[in-house]
């Protein structure tokens, strides 16, 4: 039950995009196609599901015990950059048809604040599920970032599915490009504020 | 020109900075530290003597804690004038909140009124919940006592004019304040032991 | 090209936030208010310029091939410095910008310049595009901030001129959209002939 709520509250409720603006660079970036968007997400469901656990790891049995938690931004970003890098070798090698279809996507990923974002906010906050309030443990860590990544991803395809049809509108000059996607993007904003309060 | 890409200078230049970087920042926190636990000190006490009556103790050395319940522990730094009483600051808190905790200083006077309050964190919406930190929010709370005072917004029959468009929040806060309150009863019910 | 030149390329012609498009989450997360955005600029700023400079100082002795991976070690430092020197100092400030402060490290605006400009110039003049693009960054940020909060919640900087309440949906999410497109338009039509 639980866990249903945290997927629900992190993919409607709190979007990581819409409400958060984490990861806004890719969103405007890489959604022209609906395509390369579900690319897109799945590489960044992929790399955060695996960045939160081992950041975790990092934070709960290497930085706090040794008393230098102000450590914590290098080594996150250090793990994510050389993450990402694995990633891709080991993709290369075992399935090159994934590689083909994801690759181009990873090396954006270590400068997707998304990945650091949520990395920081599992180790750094309390979270209220309709419960008491506590720092999440390992697994609802993982789920969250899931939950996290979907919310993206959801966003990022919806968002490519309005721009491919805005390509064909006719739309005054000076609001081609970025200023009409930014509106849409804040209109999309409105329908999800519809969500909250759903979960408490 | 950059140097040559080889291994043993990739390795050497990667952990050169690194282990400079790492130093570097040592000696920052090293220098901060004591200004960061002071500020964090600061900005309790700020909140303390916002919310209790005048007190020449240092409520942050008599500092204790009270367990409601075992997830419930709340910490007290009790004021005192001149060797007596004059109230208490109990650091609430709610998970009820819009988006999450909230925490909240609570000072009561020796009777139980409320003397005060004060915001600590809280990640509500700006704007809408936010509004908890606003005087015209918890002016209302200043004097009343809860056994008199329902710590209800007026919708759930109670006595709190919630803030426009964020009864959540509102109602948050009421249950922090009644946590407070809560303990308050509590140590009061042991002063009372205690005198007997 | 004079050093004032540089400062100034980075507020108009390059603006990280109208022209070049880059570091968009701190642009609309932390500009409920104008002091708010001004202090998110200012902070990236800080990281902006020393990471500018000793980038172009070491760049000469980082190989090719570890030179990104070394680059964010670098910034990440002076992020983490900033963070702490903010906890130390300004802890409100801080806990209002809150992770936004950390992130500055995926920021592209600051990777991005020392990839495109402060590993091929020397310190000085890095120095100077440092202050120029986060002048540019945090001018942005504080007008967006502004207009937000003033239609928001009727105040500005801080101090209210109308009594009640403003449009909320300016403060919440849509309105940080709404207002960075609106503001986008407007500055290119303003710099349309300033080349």
């Amino acid at each position: 039950m639980e866990y249903l709520i945290i997927i629900v509250s992190a993919i409607f409720v709190n979007n990581i995009v819409l409400s958060q603006f984490l990861g806004i660079c890719p969103f405007l970036g890489v959604s022209t196609k609906v395509n390369t968007a579900a690319g897109m997400a799945a590489a960044v469901t992929f790399v955060m599901a695996l960045s939160t656990l081992v950041t975790y790891l990092i934070q709960y049995y290497i930085l706090l015990p040794l008393g230098i938690g102000f450590m914590q931004t290098l080594t996150f970003i250090l793990v994510i950059a050389a993450l990402v890098q694995m990633i891709e070798i080991i993709l290369k090698k075992i399935s090159p048809a994934m590689y083909k279809a994801l690759g181009i996507f990873l090396p954006l990923i270590t400068t997707n604040c998304c990945v650091l974002g949520v990395a920081i906010m599992v180790v750094s906050k309390e979270f209220s599920f309709g419960g008491a309030s506590h720092m999440l443990n390992l697994g609802e860590s993982v789920v969250y970032s899931v939950a996290m990544a979907l919310g993206f991803g959801v966003a990022l395809i919806l968002f490519a599915g309005i721009r491919e049809q805005l390509e064909l509108s006719d739309i005054p000059k000076a609001f081609k490009g970025i200023p009409i996607a930014l509106i849409t993007a804040g209109i999309l904003a409105l329908a999800f504020m519809g969500f909250s309060g759903l979960v408490k | 020109m950059a140097m040559e890409s080889s291994f043993k200078n990739m390795v050497l230049s990667l952990t050169l900075v690194c282990l400079v970087c790492s130093v570097l920042l040592g000696l920052v926190y090293g220098v901060t530290k004591a200004p960061i636990e002071a500020a964090a000190v600061a900005k309790t006490n700020a909140a303390i003597s916002a919310v209790v009556p005048q007190f020449d103790n240092v409520p942050s050395e008599d500092v204790f804690t009270v367990a409601l319940s075992e997830d419930e522990v709340l910490t007290v730094y009790p004021a005192t004038k001149g060797g007596e009483p004059v109230g208490y600051a109990v650091e609430s808190f709610t998970a009820k909140g819009f988006s999450g905790t909230v925490k909240v200083m609570v000072g009561f006077d020796t009777e139980g009124a409320i003397c005060g309050t004060s915001v600590l964190s809280h990640s509500e919406t700006p704007g809408l919940g936010a509004k908890m930190t606003e005087p015209s929010f918890y002016g209302q709370f200043v004097g009343k006592n809860p056994s008199s005072f329902r710590l209800e917004v007026k919708k759930d029959g109670g006595d709190i004019d919630a803030i426009t468009a964020a009864t959540i929040s509102s109602r948050a806060f009421a249950d922090a304040l009644r946590r407070a309150y809560d303990a308050y009863l509590k140590i009061n019910a042991q002063n009372t032991e205690c005198d007997e | 090209m004079s050093k004032a030149g540089i400062i100034l390329k980075g507020i108009i012609k390059d603006n990280p936030t109208f022209v070049l498009v880059l570091g968009m989450c701190p642009t609309l997360g932390t500009t409920t208010s104008a002091i708010n955005g001004m202090g998110m600029g200012l902070a990236t700023m800080f990281v902006l310029v020393l990471s500018n400079i000793f980038i172009s100082l070491l760049a000469r002795y980082i190989p090719d091939k570890v030179r990104i991976p070394c680059y964010i070690v670098i910034i990440a430092a002076f992020v983490t410095i900033l963070q702490l020197l903010m906890q130390a100092y300004v802890p409100s400030l801080y806990e209002v910008l809150g992770l936004y402060i950390p992130l500055i490290v995926v920021n592209c605006i600051v990777l991005g310049r020392a990839e495109a400009f402060a590993n091929k110039n020397t310190a000085m003049d890095s120095a100077c595009d440092g202050i120029g693009i986060g002048l540019g960054f945090t001018l942005a940020l504080t007008v967006i901030g502004l207009v937000r909060e003033m239609l928001g919640s009727g105040s500005a900087f801080g101090v209210k001129f109308i009594s009640g309440d403003g449009m909320l949906a300016f403060v919440l999410a849509p309105g940080a959209f709404f207002v960075l497109a609106y503001l986008m338009v407007i500055f290119r039509q303003l710099t349309k002939n300033v080349k």
